[in-house]
């Protein structure tokens, strides 16, 4: 409880102290302490009325003890600074609408374009997500060891190459915007990508989520922010549903779609709605969009798969790639027959011949149009290549009720 | 904060070019440093002779040297030049290394380290 709470609310915390004291692991550290204390404290006392406000009021205190006690701090014009500035934050622990707010800062600079992808998803997630070392090395399947280095590079990196902390400037913020979204994704998709594995893949999802709402908030005028948030709550309301009880994939229209998310979806679709007004369309727009024909239709032959395909076709305007044109493909068929999706599909056969899905979306078009023994060895080519137990295990189904 | 912008590019494109081309390439230089003096941060800056004329020397285990005719490694893109800039930060290195008259290369951005005068680095 403690726990999840201050996961919650220790962001802002990490934020205004790494601009105060220009140093990561002295910011994180700090708030570790305040942590410390919260589990000490909150249970016994009860909770604060404003736990952000009492955890960076908190941290603050440890971080000016710590700047205090340090010899070879203390004498520093840079460290008496930094004090002042930490003894103005305010000293109750009632208010933090007081301090600003410098959670954007910190997740441009985590999402630098100089640091290697890798190193922004981590460190987005460590600093303003409070994700362990090991709960991030276990999500991306590295040793612990292996995700603490990386971390400690990223850090020395921002610090030597003087990566500066701070929003960009308005003619730098369209070249910049898009890669913190883009880190985002990445997060989102690693924890749906892998819907059978253990819990914290489900984390992922969720704090991809909670740090797309943040940057929204944050980001009033950047439509794409909001498109990308309503894109993961619409995917998202669907978790429950794309696994069957015994580990199996299920496809979109074979979900129990009583069981999705629906108060999700609600606000999924009203995030949609709301940015789509600006008229200022981009990709995650579009996608949401698409995600939002499927949540809109109460049963699946009430899909609007002609809609999908229109916008499948926009995508592919805006960002050309083979697997935006093997989706729209997939939705010609489905709204005009697989014997017109089929071709289109093919199209695509040289640039996504290493592609798990070109290879079962061609076998789930070849058995719709009966035939079988071509569609059996596509199945088979899709299961060759995928490793996703849950894929696996759907593609061995299709393949037995083929040969059986 | 001083930054080293290493820039690298195929040498044998830059010397096939046309003596026009040479020359409004030259100028584009010529424009692109009186703009880093301007409101670059220009330090220090240079064009290096093409790696054929470069010697290097290698050292062994206990300091004894051997002389060699080339660059130090045979690569596609060679170290051409490099400006030494005064920056606030890596964005504005990145900005002023992005206005080069390049086409076709890359630039290799480095921040400088600093040391004390016990020799002890200097973090910024």
């Amino acid at each position: 409880m403690v726990d999840r709470l201050f996961r919650e609310e220790r962001g802002r915390a990490v934020a205004t102290l790494i601009r105060i004291l220009g140093d990561f692991d002295l910011a994180e550290d700090a708030v570790q302490e305040a942590f410390v204390q919260a589990l000490r404290t909150w249970p016994e006392r009860g909770l604060p009325d404003n736990p952000g406000a009492w955890i960076t009021t908190t941290a603050r205190n440890r971080a000016i003890d710590r700047l205090r006690r340090d010899r070879s701090l203390r004498e520093k014009t840079e460290t008496m600074t930094q004090l002042a500035e930490l003894e103005r934050l305010g000293g109750d622990e009632t208010d933090v609408s007081a301090i600003p707010d410098d959670r954007l800062r910190l997740i441009f600079t985590c999402c630098h374009p100089a640091l290697a992808m890798d190193a922004r998803v981590a460190l987005t997630l460590k600093t303003l997500g409070g994700l362990t070392t090991a709960e991030i090395a276990r999500a991306f399947l590295v040793a612990e060891t292996t995700m603490a280095q990386r971390l400690v590079r990223a850090k020395r990196k921002i610090r030597s190459a003087a990566i500066p902390y701070r929003v960009p400037p308005p003619e730098l913020l369209p070249e910049r915007t898009p890669g913190v979204l883009a880190v985002l994704y990445l997060v989102f998709n690693e924890g749906y990508a892998a819907t059978s594995g253990p819990l914290v893949r489900l984390e992922l999802c969720d704090e991809a989520i909670r740090l797309a709402r943040i940057v929204a908030a944050l980001m009033p005028d950047e439509p794409e922010a909001p498109g990308l948030l309503a894109l993961m709550l619409l995917q998202h309301s669907r978790r429950e549903t794309r696994v069957s009880a015994s580990g199996v994939l299920v496809l979109l229209e074979d979900q129990d779609r009583a069981r999705w998310d629906h108060d999700m979806i609600d606000e999924g679709l009203a995030t949609l709605d709301r940015v789509l007004e600006l008229r200022r369309p981009g990709s995650y727009q579009i996608q949401a969009a698409i995600a939002a024909l499927h949540a809109r239709a109460p049963r699946p032959e009430d899909t609007d798969w002609p809609q999908i395909a229109a916008l499948y076709e926009r995508l592919a305007e805006r960002s050309p790639s083979p697997v935006i044109e093997l989706n729209r493909a997939v939705a010609v068929a489905m709204a005009d027959g697989p014997e017109r999706g089929l071709p289109l599909v093919e199209a695509q056969a040289a640039q996504l011949d290493d592609y798990h899905l070109f290879h079962s979306a061609r076998a789930e078009l070849l058995r719709r149009l009966g035939r079988n023994d071509e569609a059996l060895l596509a199945y088979r080519r899709a299961l060759e290549l995928s490793t996703n137990e849950s894929v696996r295990a759907f593609l061995e189904h299709r393949i037995a009720e083929l040969t059986g | 904060m001083q930054y080293m912008l290493l820039i690298y590019g195929d040498e044998t494109s830059l010397m096939d070019a046309s003596p026009e081309d040479q020359a409004t390439g030259a100028q584009a230089w010529v424009d692109y440093t009186q703009w880093l003096k301007d409101e670059g941060g220009h330090v220090a800056g240079d064009a290096l002779h093409p790696t054929a004329s470069a010697t290097t020397l290698r050292f062994d285990a206990d300091g004894k040297t051997l002389t060699t005719d080339g660059p130090f490694a045979e690569t596609k893109e060679q170290l051409g030049g490099y400006y030494l800039l005064e920056c606030d930060d890596l964005d504005q290195a990145i900005a002023a290394a992005s206005r080069m008259p390049l086409r076709g290369g890359s630039v290799e951005i480095r921040p400088v380290a600093q040391f004390d005068a016990e020799g002890k680095p200097r973090m910024p």
